[in-house]
């Protein structure tokens, strides 16, 4: 059958027609796919380019190496030390649990190392290095090494890890670091910016002040990963920078001997240049190893340090806040001179227990049960008399003696702000206590305040500096323990005399001499004759609790009163006397007197601190090299 | 009109049949055969594995077959037309009774030598039906309502065997070529806007009854974002992919997005997006370019064509792989929401490709036998 051909001819102009037409609508159709083509691949190449590289390439951190800690000779006091690490990343494993307990009979790891091993594992991603131990000693390095062939996707790695070599002796001044928490991420910018899984950063102590510096910045590794996550192949290694290293004023040898000193004994030692202010050494007992929180510390070694009766944790350099005893006697004198209130000559007599200071029926004895008769400054500071100073405070008052006090740096911190745990101590005056109590002072106070007991508190540091500063002759000075610690500007009173008359602080000087030196003086037991190691000071009984009469009638020796109801033993000196270059500040709690416990202490420490005085001298004049 | 003079006889010898081939439509096949090939050998990862292998064998067979086509007779294929599409319309029942569900459609059906998806088939063989039912009809006839309502069957049919599978994206493309072929037909043009409208305001209705994946899929289309690693992932990493390519391209196997598995379906439907990403706007263009010979071709030779079948055949074909194309680059270009829909001969997918291949040799055997003329 054929189409006639009209019909034909019809059909194929109507087809023609539509070809056409449809012809027309592919070409803009065309058009249109090419345009959305130019658009994406021309015009808008460079964001989807961006787009496609965020997808593609993945950076890793690895964590900073710390900056190291040296004593003033270049010893290295925290430093890093290579670890041996165990990782597995959980998706290159085939068969994770045959490994993981293969790895548990290697290890040896008990069931609650287990557990916890497990638990992270199911924190993390499959393809996130899971730590399996932070610090394997090498026998158990080796023998995983042995048995690589048997364990999949197990990788032994050699990392970095903080060292304390000196363990306890350094922990109060530089803390310890362990592992980043939440808070320490959200307060600290440069943990923020640095921070890595397990990254350990300073908690406590120079570590967290000078976590900044420290802390160094990331090697950053960039891999290109697929959709998947999976790293590919590395396209760039970025080295880091490493923390900064600090070298503290700090001379290792006299911190290990203040250590020994108070060892079993809670107190604390510090010993510093007089002129420089530089910590020599500054030791709060009893300590504790910092080495046992890098990697976490264990419940046990926790529970034992933090129920330690003599608080292991608790700084008492600087945040014990103790009453001066009769250490403070030689500011009282110096402040009596300064106010004219006493010269040289002035006299008062002390009669012993039977005949105490009255005033408004409360009676103040002096130590000594026989008194000590006719006393003027010299004798008085020499043997510690109180009643001498009970008659001088109460001509002083406790305005004129708080000034004093508070020029030579009592009562506010030594450090300012390089260590958030440092206490101010108290020193108090009648407007303190208006405003803190709301009640007048009265006289009695101003009495008691006089030997140092009362309101009047201070850390160990700040009688530290007290004495430095009576020793280079009344002169400001300001405590460093970091070596170039540039932050910091030289303050512009530096130096500055804080007297009104020179011979003031001779006087007092001479009478410290007296008590350490001379017969009858109260360290005199403690005192060295040859004038190169010769000291002065001043010796301190804190009282913890109120002399009762009946305590007064019994008189006990200090080993018969109860720990915690005996007398802080105190002890501040300079050295040596001709010369002076060092001084120092002892505490023992509840070590009973000054005298007998504190003293021997300082001559121990003052022998060994001259002798290295001149291995200090070398290394200043050497130009030191940071390492 | 185009006046031939030459021949009076129908027969060709084989030489002849040679001279008549058109070679740039040949060529341009081949070139697109080698450079799918090329890109499937990427999307391995530059080595050559299965998919390339497996592409690669079927090119090789499927050309052949398409040779082998455009030798025989052009009227043998017209006599084919209705036996075929029942052939195609049984492998649908077989497939919805015994066929193979993959990833929760069921579109294949094992014929123990090779799994055939007879949905792709029936893109071309629906053509080939009704280019048959309207050849032979006179112009007036064609508007009636007895021929509108076979010929809606014919293509209605299909579309709901394969609607169950569940697979609406080939159903749709089966209903554009059934559609394609009205249009050439001369069907009256006001029905196709009255569709057109219809169809419009009965979208809302038709989301309603759209399957929550395929809604999912719309709302997809319309944002991304609204979900960027799961339903938006593929459109965004597309976009990606070919965004990042720029004007010359990242390079031969060196598409990241690809490479580093980003890519989904990157050897099925999104190997455009692939061959962008390495080729770049140039490249893609040159794909385009050579798409668009091979449909001008095509249609090109639909004019030459002396009888109404292998004009309306050609013409059908030639719109329905430009529409077959047009989806599929929008799709990975993110102009329509992702519909499964291979791209020619680039694409992985043996069904598909035999199904283009049939096509083109049939358009082949038109050109060889332009001046036979179908009783």
């Amino acid at each position: 059958m054929i189409n006639s051909s009209s019909d034909n001819v019809k059909k194929l102009n109507s087809i023609n027609r539509r070809m056409f037409i449809t012809g027309s609508l592919k070409f803009f159709i065309m058009i249109g796919i090419v345009s959305r083509l130019f658009f994406l691949q021309v015009k808008e190449n460079k964001k989807y380019l961006t787009l496609s590289d965020k997808n593609r390439i993945r950076e890793w951190k690895l964590a900073p190496v710390r900056g190291e800690f040296h004593d003033y000779f270049g010893n290295v006091i925290a430093g890093n030390f290579e670890t041996y690490q165990l990782h597995i990343i959980p998706e290159q494993v085939d068969d994770f649990r045959y490994v993981i307990y293969r790895i548990k009979d290697l290890l040896e790891l008990s069931d609650k190392e287990f557990k916890k091993v497990l638990k992270k594992k199911n924190e993390i991603k499959p393809w996130e290095t899971l730590i399996v131990s932070d610090n394997l000693s090498w026998q158990k390095f080796s023998k995983i090494n042995n048995h690589l062939y048997d364990l999949n996707g197990v990788k032994p790695v050699i990392s970095i890890s903080r060292n304390y070599p000196y363990k306890e002796n350094f922990t109060h001044i530089i803390g310890y670091v362990s592992q980043a928490n939440q808070t320490d991420i959200e307060t600290t910018d440069s943990i923020k910016k640095n921070f890595v899984p397990g990254l350990k950063v300073g908690k406590i102590g120079l570590e967290k002040s000078f976590e900044d510096k420290l802390i160094g910045s990331n090697d950053i590794e960039r891999y290109e990963v697929n959709a998947y996550g999976r790293r590919i192949s590395q396209l760039e290694f970025q080295k880091g920078e490493r923390g900064k290293n600090l070298r503290l004023t700090i001379d290792t040898e006299v911190q290990k001997l203040a250590n020994e000193l108070l060892k079993d004994q809670a107190g604390s030692i510090c010993v510093m240049d007089i002129y420089t202010g530089d910590i020599i050494a500054m030791h709060s007992s009893p300590s504790f190893d910092p080495n046992l929180f890098v990697f976490g510390i264990s419940q046990d070694d926790w529970q034992l340090i933090r129920n330690d009766p003599m608080k292991p944790l608790v700084n008492k350099t600087l945040q014990g806040n103790y009453s001066p005893g009769s250490t403070i006697k030689p500011i009282v004198a110096l402040s009596a001179l300064e106010n004219g209130i006493i010269n040289t000559n002035f006299t008062v007599q002390c009669r012993g227990h039977k005949h105490p200071l009255e005033l408004y029926g409360q009676t103040y004895h002096c130590w000594k049960k026989e008194g000590h008769g006719f006393m003027n400054l010299r004798n008085a500071m020499k043997q510690s008399c109180d009643i001498y100073f009970y008659e001088i405070a109460r001509k002083l008052g406790v305005d004129k003696l708080s000034e004093t006090a508070k020029k030579f740096g009592l009562g506010k911190e030594v450090f300012g702000d390089l260590f958030s745990i440092e206490k101010s101590g108290l020193v108090p005056n009648t407007q303190w206590k208006k405003n803190a109590l709301g009640q007048g002072w009265l006289l009695g106070e101003t009495i008691i305040t006089g030997i140092g007991q009362g309101y009047i508190q201070t850390t160990p540091i700040q009688l530290c500096l007290m004495t430095a500063q009576i020793g280079n002759g009344g002169h400001k000075i300001y405590p460093k323990i970091v070596v170039d610690d540039k932050k910091k500007i030289q303050p512009e009173d530096k130096y500055m005399p804080l007297y009104d008359n020179s011979k003031n602080i001779r006087i007092v000087k001479d009478a410290m001499f007296a008590s350490t030196n001379e017969v009858r003086g109260t360290s005199f037991k403690s005192r060295i004759d040859n004038p190169k190691y010769q000291f002065a000071g001043k010796t301190g009984t804190a009282q913890v609790k109120k002399i009762t009469e009946r305590d007064r009638e019994l008189d006990l020796k200090t080993f018969e009163i109860p720990y915690e109801e005996r007398d802080h033993a105190l002890y501040v000196a300079f050295g040596p006397y001709k010369n002076p270059r060092y001084a120092l500040s002892i505490i023992v709690e509840h070590g009973g007197s000054g005298s007998t416990t504190a003293a021997p202490m300082a001559k121990k420490l003052f022998k060994l601190v001259i002798d290295r005085h001149k291995f200090r001298q070398s290394i200043n004049n050497k130009k030191y090299l940071e390492i | 009109m185009y006046q031939h003079t030459r021949l009076t006889t129908n027969r060709l010898n084989f030489f002849q049949k040679f001279k008549n081939f058109d070679y740039i439509l040949l060529i341009c096949i081949l070139l697109l055969g080698f450079i799918s090939l090329a890109t499937m050998y990427s999307t391995d990862g530059g080595e050559v594995l299965f998919h390339t292998k497996s592409h690669f064998t079927k090119l090789i067979v499927f050309t052949f077959m398409m040779l082998i086509i455009s030798f025989i007779n052009i009227k043998y294929w017209f006599a084919l037309g209705y036996l075929s599409y029942l052939a195609v319309i049984g492998l649908l029942v077989a497939t919805y009774l015994f066929g193979i569900t993959s990833s929760g459609s069921q579109r294949w059906i094992n014929l123990y030598f090779i799994n055939l998806q007879p949905s792709e088939l029936m893109k071309i063989v629906i053509i080939l039906c009704l280019a048959k039912y309207f050849h032979r009809m006179k112009l007036e006839n064609v508007n009636s309502i007895y021929t509108i309502l076979t010929s809606l069957i014919i293509i209605i049919l299909p579309m709901g065997l394969v609607i169950v599978q569940p697979d609406l994206g080939t159903s749709v493309l089966i209903a554009i070529s059934g559609i394609a072929v009205l249009w050439f037909a001369g069907i009256n043009h006001r029905y196709f806007i009255y569709t057109m409208l219809g169809f419009v305001i009965s979208l809302p209705f038709i989301i309603a009854f759209l399957k929550p994946y395929q809604k999912l899929r719309v709302l997809t289309f319309l944002n991304p974002d609204r979900d960027p690693l799961g339903a938006g992932y593929q459109i965004i990493q597309s976009k990606i992919a070919v965004g990042s390519g720029g004007i010359f391209g990242k390079g031969f196997l060196k598409g990241t997005q690809s490479y580093l598995e980003f890519l989904p379906e990157k050897h099925t439907d999104f190997i455009f997006t692939l061959f962008s990403e390495e080729f770049g706007f140039i490249g893609s263009a040159l794909l385009l370019v050579i798409y668009a010979i091979i449909i001008y071709r095509i249609v090109a030779i639909g004019a030459s064509c002396r009888s109404y079948f292998a004009k309306i055949f050609c013409y059908s074909f030639g719109a329905a792989i430009f529409v077959f194309i047009t989806i599929n680059m929008s799709m990975v270009l993110g102009l329509l929401p992702i519909v499964g829909s291979p791209l020619p001969i680039m694409s992985y997918g043996g069904s598909s490709m035999l199904a283009t291949m049939i096509g083109f040799g049939i358009v082949m055997s038109a050109r060889v036998h332009n001046q036979q003329l179908i009783a």
